[in-house]
């Protein structure tokens, strides 16, 4: 398959970005500056971030596409208002993650921004619960512009008045330069911030106004390290098919109705560990020192047995130290508990800690 | 103290009497990015030509650090494991990785000139 780019690419190259493949894509990774400035000007100020590799997935229908989806979604998507939006999943059979995600609901259905990489089987698999009536469009001459930090808000609302009266995880159409764009206060990084819609013939414009305004070009890099210091997952990495929300520690994102009431798939296996817990569960962990324990590193128990595995792992600009996701066995994820973490051979002390590492501070 | 040579690996060294002082180069720490990570090895540790002798790691990943010259560790820069971030700002002056004792000078003879290793930093883009 050939690689493929965003609307940006140029744009990017201009700003001095080096590129890597991302799921299918030549993304940036980072800019001039690096993601550590990159990462702190975000937090500070606001960065923007090309993020139009997601899959922006439209539904279209009657009642029914209700009930397909809750299918494969255990979100409560009957009750979920008009230009709200919820984080969640699709599960498969037993439970597992196919991908998570973001819904909103729209006037027509719904519009579910679905991660790069698992698009096109995300896809196949809501797909198999679909109706003959029920239209769904992956639309990719729209590009998805995350906007974020501190003075997100500010910037972005004298450009399209209204934008600061969102609440957090919710949405509306505006006008801009004669057109609608879909604007949601979200975000991926523990900071205030929007998500913008745009179509692909505006979204320089846009930029370039983002850019008059200091807003600097934030590239994987640091989407990265902000997401990890919130305590986010990245799926393919904290998350994947072989986990289930309970094991993910993200049972807050099972609606508390569906819980009981089930009908999605795997909720036999969900309804079981809610009520007796999982074996292995994520947790966040911090070194004692400097050292980073990155993907795939050893958890130990202080008795030296092997209790679990890091799924992501860096420093943490904010934070100053570094920082780390994984799963250990239940009985040693409460805070605190002393770990160690092999790193290139050698064991070091490290704690699990509470998530996020870095306290959010978003617009409710 | 002698004029600095270069390696493929992307290490400095340079030489007074017997004793090698190495550290990566202007060009590697570009291509690391923000370094948050340094491990220095001790004192009386043996390392081999292009054997692995310390650890940097940026934000994006971790790397080893090779000695270009084989001898006897005499010191770690231990200021450089609490300040990894000053190996950004000055790689090749006070952010020197390790010291170590050579055997054989050849070695060092035998790395690129300042120029050379510009050039092959040219043609060897990455």
């Amino acid at each position: 398959m050939e690689i493929q780019k965003t609307a940006l690419y140029n744009y990017h190259k201009n700003l001095g970005a080096k590129f890597v493949p991302f799921a299918g894509y030549e993304m940036p990774i980072q800019y001039k500056e690096g993601i550590v400035k990159e990462h702190i000007s975000t937090r500070t100020h606001a960065g923007f971030f090309d993020v139009s590799h997601m899959g922006q997935f439209f539904l279209e229908g009657d009642e029914t596409l209700i009930e397909s989806l809750e299918k494969i979604i255990p979100a409560d998507l009957k009750n979920l208002k008009i230009n709200h939006s919820k984080y969640s999943f699709l599960l498969n059979n037993e439970g597992g993650i196919i991908d998570d995600l973001i819904i909103t609901r729209t006037e027509k259905g719904f519009c579910i921004i679905l991660n790069a990489a698992c698009k096109e089987n995300d896809i196949k698999q809501i797909s198999q619960f679909l109706k003959d009536n029920h239209k769904h469009l992956l639309n990719n001459n729209l590009s998805l512009i995350a906007l974020q930090g501190p003075k997100s808000v500010e910037i972005l609302d004298k450009l399209i008045p209204g934008v600061a009266n969102l609440k957090f995880m919710t949405g509306n159409n505006f006008d801009y330069e004669g057109e609608k764009l879909y604007v949601t206060r979200s975000g991926y990084t523990g900071e205030d911030g929007f998500e913008i819609s745009i179509s692909n013939n505006k979204v320089e414009k846009f930029i370039d106004y983002l850019i008059s305004n200091k807003v600097k070009p934030v590239g994987l890099g640091a989407r990265d390290t902000l997401r990890l210091e919130a305590g986010l997952c990245l799926y393919g990495h904290d998350l994947n098919e072989k986990i289930n929300p309970v094991e993910a520690n993200l049972k807050w994102a099972i609606a508390k109705k569906r819980r009981e009431v089930g009908g999605f798939n795997g909720w036999e296996t969900i309804k079981d560990l809610l009520a007796k817990g999982s074996e292995k569960i994520r947790v966040g962990i911090k070194p004692d020192g400097k050292v980073i324990a990155r993907e795939n590193t050893k958890i130990f128990s202080s008795e030296n047995n092997e209790i679990g595995f890091v799924t992501s792992g860096t420093f943490g600009p904010s934070v100053n130290a570094p920082v780390a996701m994984g799963y250990v066995k239940s009985e040693f994820s409460e805070i605190g508990t002393s770990i160690q973490l092999e790193v290139r051979g050698k064991k070091y002390g490290g704690k699990i800690s509470e998530l996020p590492f870095y306290k959010k501070s978003y617009v409710k | 103290m002698s004029e600095k040579k270069f390696s493929k690996k992307h290490e400095w060294v340079s030489l007074d009497g017997d004793v090698a002082t190495v550290g990566i180069t202007k060009h590697a720490t570009e291509m690391l990015g923000d370094i948050v990570f340094v491990e220095v090895p001790d004192a009386g540790k043996a390392v081999e030509k292009e054997g692995q002798a310390a650890v940097v790691e940026s934000t994006k990943a971790a790397s080893d650090v090779y000695s270009p010259i084989s001898g006897e560790i005499t010191e770690g820069n231990k200021a450089i494991a609490d300040d990894p971030g000053s190996v950004n700002t000055d790689p090749e002056g006070a952010s020197w990785f390790f010291k170590l004792k050579i055997k054989d000078k050849g070695e060092y003879d035998s790395l690129m000139s300042k120029d050379e290793y510009d050039k092959f930093c040219k043609e060897n883009p990455s």
